[in-house]
């Protein structure tokens, strides 16, 4: 059985935005605004070598003359650079020799958040990072992890600690270049989470980063960078939350995906950022870049889950470099009320023998706009590549909009490319049956997008697969018209 | 002791502005069994989706009481929970959502509503496993998506396999024969018959009288143009069965 009644019976009694509180704490924050002395403040917060702080200063040039993009099909009110703080932490005595002694109001946001330390310690074996605002508060199971050779910690202690790991693989993906946002990120970037597992290491338990802004007026701006070495195996998982509030927040992130040879890294990600009100007001614009490279033999499929952010501008992208590489993307995205997303991926075929596979699931509801961008490209050499895509839309009103933009690329013949895509409005008649059996209206919507949507929720993790299917839930509430 | 579990009187209702059923009578009481047969349009399969409640249908006169309660005032999922049970004609697909999810989805929200306290995973099981024998549901449909890709006898067998599930006190049956072969009829009326008890009553809608050879009706009614025009027995479903429709039409005409 999927869920239990007694559970989703809790949360439908605050499913109006059940994140949406703010945690009391003091903070440290830099003043509002943009320029190389917010970027040299930032570095010198976290204390980094001459090379980081360099790729920062590049970075702030390169973004300095780039163009905010408008090609997504989203439009939004941009974001007042100058107005932005860029960096806040939540202070706190540094270097804390255990958990005990993380700040009882910042204990407490995370007990809210489900995130016991203790807890995931003792249940269910996953590993945490908490990320609070830019900074990680805290990681769990660091001792254990480390005896296999695992690191995983906060990409500013990975800095301090593993400098030629970050300085070899950061920007290796997702160059600074790459795009607006990613250059901001580069060079404002304040924490994020940093994994390495070693050769022919399986990581023995799920690692999650939990995202969380707290502050008002600050934008969050983490790198993740998780490098599988040959052979390893790690699932990663990432969790964001905000609270409500009528500004909107900004959050650009890079994620960089390092999979070398016969590595596997399965990465998913369960987004329910602070989406607005419903009349449109307020939520995080979520404009992230993440990306992952594949050598030889190795794999990285990307699961998604979006149901929160304002606006949304996410492409988890897979490079297949090596021969007989493997990239899957799989996605639920759901926009209600006014909500926009512009999502999808690029799958990159450069090696030979390289498949991948796109399955899109987009919901919409209320106003909303939801648009699926995607681009397969088989390169020259990419003899006898594969692709295949599904994109499936779902209209809950007739008010919305679903959209799908797939571009293909294709400069070897041998190649085989199939692309599904298929638009649906939810059935009166589905819901009249349901209705006929017991079922109310809300319950039924849930169990046809749940059924409409499994194919993609079956690739999380169990813990976050029952998360996802209650955050569909209260997403939808009330939005069949 | 009341028997009657479904009183109509002088139900009229209209869509899209015509009139579909106009001024039904009928009587339902424990332990009964009524056919309603009449000719396509005559208004049956209208009938069985007014009382289910869906809401494009406009009932403009009339009333229905159902065990004490006003049933026109119920929304269809109240009507469900107070035992309303309808095996529709075309049954729906619903993809990626297995059947045994479903049922027990429809159980727990009954439960929760009657305040008693949701079914136990293994008391739903020992359930299923029990029902589904009674109605000689393929053990394999239990777990598949509803109705996904099942054959038409498959989906009608499925209907009656939720029938027996959800235990109603009024079963509707439209047009449950249609699209059966003989096997699965036999198997389909089986299932009802086994269903059957002093404390419910069932109404089969259907526009042949095959298959009450199987299900044996205690009333025939005879539905045309909006209106019961005959009641009998058991074998007023025979004497239609011998002449058609027709002569009806001309008796009423004259």
């Amino acid at each position: 059985m999927t869920y239990t009644e007694g559970e989703l019976k809790k949360d439908l009694e605050n499913k109006e935005y059940e994140f949406g509180f703010v945690t009391d704490i003091e903070s440290e924050k830099a003043p509002n605004g943009i320029n190389e002395d917010i970027v040299r403040f930032i570095s010198d917060k976290k204390n980094e070598p001459d090379w980081l702080l360099d790729y920062r200063l590049k970075a702030f040039k390169i973004w300095s003359n780039m163009i905010e993009p408008e090609w997504a099909h989203v439009k939004y009110e941009k974001p007042k650079f100058q107005d932005i703080s860029y960096y806040s932490a939540p202070k706190q005595k540094k270097e804390l020799a255990s958990l005990d002694e993380v700040d009882p109001e910042l204990r407490k946001t995370m007990d809210k958040l489900g995130i016991s330390m203790e807890e995931q310690k003792r249940l269910s074996g996953v590993a945490v990072d908490f990320v609070m605002d830019s900074v990680s508060v805290a990681t769990s199971f660091k001792e254990k992890l480390g005896e296999l050779g695992i690191i995983f910690c906060s990409f500013s202690e990975a800095v301090q600690n593993h400098p030629e790991l970050v300085k070899k693989y950061m920007g290796s993906v997702v160059p600074t270049t790459d795009n607006f946002y990613a250059a901001l990120n580069a060079a404002v970037f304040s924490d994020g989470s940093f994994c390495y597992i070693p050769k022919g290491v399986t990581c023995p338990m799920e690692l999650s980063t939990y995202f969380r802004i707290n502050d008002s007026g600050t934008g969050q701006f983490e790198r993740t960078l998780v490098v599988a070495d040959k052979g390893s195996y790690v699932s990663y998982l990432e969790g964001c939350t905000a609270p409500q509030r009528d500004e909107n927040q900004l959050h650009a992130a890079v994620v960089e995906l390092i999979a070398l040879d016969d590595a596997e890294i399965k990465y998913s990600t369960v987004q329910n950022w602070y989406p607005g009100d419903k009349q449109g007001k307020g939520g995080v614009f979520n404009f992230v870049t993440k990306r992952g490279l594949c050598h030889e033999r190795s794999k990285i499929s990307w699961t998604q889950v979006e149901t929160g952010s304002a606006v949304t501008w996410k492409y988890p992208s897979c490079i297949l470099k090596g021969d007989n590489a493997v990239g899957e993307f799989y996605s639920v995205a759901v926009t209600n009320n006014h909500q926009q997303a512009d999502t999808g991926t690029k799958m990159i075929h450069i090696g030979k023998n390289t498949k991948s596979t796109i399955i899109s699931k987009g919901i919409s509801a209320g106003f909303s706009q939801n648009s699926y961008r995607g681009l397969v490209r088989i390169g020259k050499g990419a003899d006898k590549a594969r692709n295949f895509s599904q994109c499936d839309s779902l209209l809950m009103t007739d008010r919305c909009g679903a959209h799908t933009f797939p571009y293909i690329e294709c400069e070897n013949s041998s190649a085989q490319i199939e692309h599904e895509a298929t638009t649906s409005k939810i059935g009166e008649d589905q819901i009249f049956y349901c209705l006929q059996r017991g079922i109310s209206e809300e319950k039924a919507i849930s169990l046809i997008v749940n059924g409409y949507a499994k194919e993609v929720l079956n690739k999380l993790p169990m813990e976050f697969a029952v998360e996802a299917q209650k955050l569909l839930e209260i997403s939808l509430e009330g939005s069949v018209g | 002791m009341n028997k009657n579990i479904i009183n109509i009187k002088g139900l009229k209702c209209k869509i899209e502005g015509k009139e579909i059923l106009k001024g039904i009578d009928l009587q339902i009481n424990k332990g009964e069994i009524h056919a309603i047969m009449g000719p396509n349009g005559s208004g049956k399969s209208t009938l069985s989706s007014v009382l289910a409640g869906k809401d494009e249908y406009e009932v403009t006169s009339g009333s229905v009481d159902y065990m004490g309660e006003d049933l026109l005032e119920l929304s269809p999922e109240e009507r469900s929970w107070e035992g309303v049970f309808l095996a529709f004609q075309y049954p729906v697909e619903i993809p990626g959502v297995s059947n045994v999810n479903f049922l027990r989805t429809a159980l727990n929200e009954r439960n929760k509503h009657k305040g008693s306290d949701p079914l136990s995973a293994k008391d739903f099981l020992s359930m299923v496993k029990e029902k589904s024998t009674l109605v000689g549901l393929d053990n394999k449909l239990k777990n598949r998506a509803v109705n996904e890709g099942f054959s038409g006898g498959e989906k009608k067998r499925n209907e009656i396999f939720q029938m027996a599930m959800l235990e109603p006190t009024l079963s509707i049956l439209d047009e449950t024969d249609s699209g059966l072969d003989i096997d699965a009829l036999r198997i389909v009326a089986n299932g009802v018959n086994q269903l059957k008890s002093n404390e419910n009553a069932t109404l089969v809608i259907t526009h042949y009288q095959r298959l009450l050879d199987y299900i044996v009706p205690d009333f025939v009614h005879v539905l045309y143009d909006g209106k019961i025009v005959r009641t009998g027995g058991k074998e007023l479903a025979l004497e239609l069965e011998q002449k058609g429709y027709d002569w009806i039409k001309e008796e009423l005409a004259v």
